[in-house]
């Protein structure tokens, strides 16, 4: 029962009169990899923002390593230096170097030495194939690149789950795929993450679990084969027929 | 949106408790910081109070019938103030501008435009403002150009419209400059002129980003028209002095001062409001 990394139950958010997500449960295991599903403004993106406590929940609770993480009382930075969150725009910091932006934290948050974080940094930039741009500026590298930075930026301070919010939305197409495997690698390796996309050939190869979000709430959920494959919902299909069609 | 409607939602029992907490975080946040502030200014006020010279301080500076007397002169020169500071104000913002787009211009045919508008800039930024005054107001007469006024009020607001438009064109410079090239790419693109893009694409994104600056430089203007009375214009501290000579108490001084606070502090949160309310990013500081 208590080997869950992330348990939502009952989540609840709402901006104004809007009501994003409404009453959701999830867990997610060591290891596993959950894909979140579902049309633009169905609330995928808020319910990563609101595991990674960067929106405030209405209601529910969120727990974290078996502690509940959406408590007003629970240090959030503390949390958050736990997790690792990749953006759809990158979010590099333009004004650092590769290896300054994947090294920060690690030296600000982390208590690392200058010297240590620069050889873990080195080293996560060459897991991610990008040793040799480390003085690179974000500006000067492809989106694919930027994309990997910030990945490596997430992963370097071995965080228990990873959140990757449409990271390959902002790509051109022969740019997806080497986010994409560089993935698929993280989950070989045991990596968590909970993350949403648009990519249906990926969510079937990689999750454990898909979850179709619709107007806030989990409408279908299972093995991506069952979810992507074989969907029980009127609205998964429509959806899915709609992302096949374009 | 298809928001369906709320199958009326009530807060769980652990969110309850939860915005209790919140509820009495903020209670004890907010007498946590007025009961400091009242501490601060407690002993502050204190300190000063029981030091040993206050009392001769205070008949000094703090004198309430030397201040209701000099209170109307003092006034009159404040007005003054505010005329030469509005009407500079606005042909400071004319002047700057052109001057900020003169700099901005690209192209080898602009080039004598850019050097005009930088020797400018490198000119009055580099001269002491109350030295433009003294040339300006002392020399702009002798000239005894025809048409021109020979008055040392308009040959002084000539200088502080010289000198601050030196200052302001490098704000508006660096935001016009501020703004992302595709935004012209964008504008261009429908068929918008040079000029047309500038007036509708750019200058209006420029504009909010500069307002805090702006204000800045507003508020200097504002204390720094005072300095035209080295040219015998009688202004607010020019009032404030003439009283103060008559029996060495400083009190009108501290009228002056009180009265130039009370035009700044309004118009600073003014335009912190005006820049929320436009949803300005970066705009508008917060008490």
């Amino acid at each position: 029962m208590n080997s869950e990394l992330l348990r939502l139950h009952g989540v609840r958010k709402s901006f104004g009169d809007h009501v994003v997500l409404r009453e959701v449960d999830l867990t997610i295991e060591p290891g596993e990899c959950v894909v979140l599903i579902g049309a633009s403004g169905s609330g995928k993106s808020t319910l990563l923002r609101c595991v990674n406590l960067l929106e405030v929940v209405d209601d529910g609770v969120i727990s974290f390593e078996g502690r509940d993480i959406t408590d007003p009382r629970v240090d959030g930075d503390e949390v958050r230096s736990r997790m690792g969150m990749v953006f759809q725009a990158y979010n590099l910091f333009p004004h650092l170097d590769v290896i300054g932006n994947v090294t920060l934290a690690l030296r600000l948050v982390h208590g690392v030495g200058a010297e240590e974080a620069r050889s873990r940094g080195t080293a996560m930039l060459e897991r991610v194939g990008l040793a040799a741009k480390a003085e690179a500026r974000p500006d000067d590298l492809s989106g694919g690149q930027q994309q990997r930075v910030a990945i490596a930026r997430a992963l370097v301070a071995n965080p228990r789950l990873m959140l990757l919010d449409e990271v390959t939305s902002a790509l051109d197409p022969e740019l997806v795929g080497e986010v994409l495997d560089l993935l698929t690698e993280l989950k070989a390796e045991g990596v968590t993450m909970l993350l949403n996309t648009h990519e249906m050939g990926f969510a079937r190869d990689v999750a454990d679990e898909v979850c179709f979000l619709h107007d806030g709430r989990i409408h279908e959920r299972g093995r991506p084969e069952q979810v992507i494959g074989d969907p029980q919902e009127d609205r998964t299909r429509a959806f899915l027929s709609r992302i096949r069609a374009s | 949106m298809t928001d369906q409607v709320d199958t009326a939602w009530e807060p769980s029992e652990v969110q309850r408790e939860r915005d209790e907490w919140r509820r009495r975080r903020t209670i004890r946040s907010a007498a946590i910081a007025s009961g400091s502030t009242v501490l601060l200014i407690g002993v502050v006020g204190g300190l000063v109070v029981s030091s040993p010279g206050w009392e001769r301080v205070q008949e000094t500076y703090f004198d309430w019938d030397k201040a209701v007397s000099s209170f109307p002169a003092v006034l009159e020169g404040l007005w003054l103030n505010i005329r030469v500071m509005a009407l500079c104000a606005v042909l400071i913002v004319a002047l700057s501008l052109t001057i900020a787009v003169m700099r901005t211009i690209r192209g080898p045919v602009a080039f004598p435009l850019r050097l005009v508008g930088t020797a400018y800039v490198d000119v009055f930024r580099g001269l002491p403002l109350l030295l433009v005054i003294f040339l300006l107001g002392f020399g702009g007469p002798a000239l005894s150009l025809s048409g021109l006024p020979t008055s040392a009020l308009f040959w002084g607001c000539a200088a502080l419209v010289l000198s601050y438009s030196a200052y302001v064109a490098e704000v508006f410079r660096a935001g016009i400059e501020s703004v992302h090239p595709s935004q012209r790419l964008a504008g261009r693109s429908l068929g918008l002129t040079y000029g047309q893009t500038l007036r509708h694409v750019v200058l209006p994104q420029a504009w909010r980003r500069v307002i805090p600056p702006l204000m800045n430089d507003l508020v200097s203007l504002q204390k720094d028209s005072g300095l035209i009375a080295v040219l015998g214009v009688v202004d607010a501290i020019r009032a404030a002095q003439i009283e103060t000579a008559i029996d060495f108490n400083y009190t009108p001084y501290v009228v002056a001062g009180v009265l130039f606070c009370c035009l700044t502090i309004p118009m600073a949160r003014l335009t912190d409001r005006y820049a929320r309310k436009k949803g300005y990013h970066g705009a508008g500081g917060h008490l």
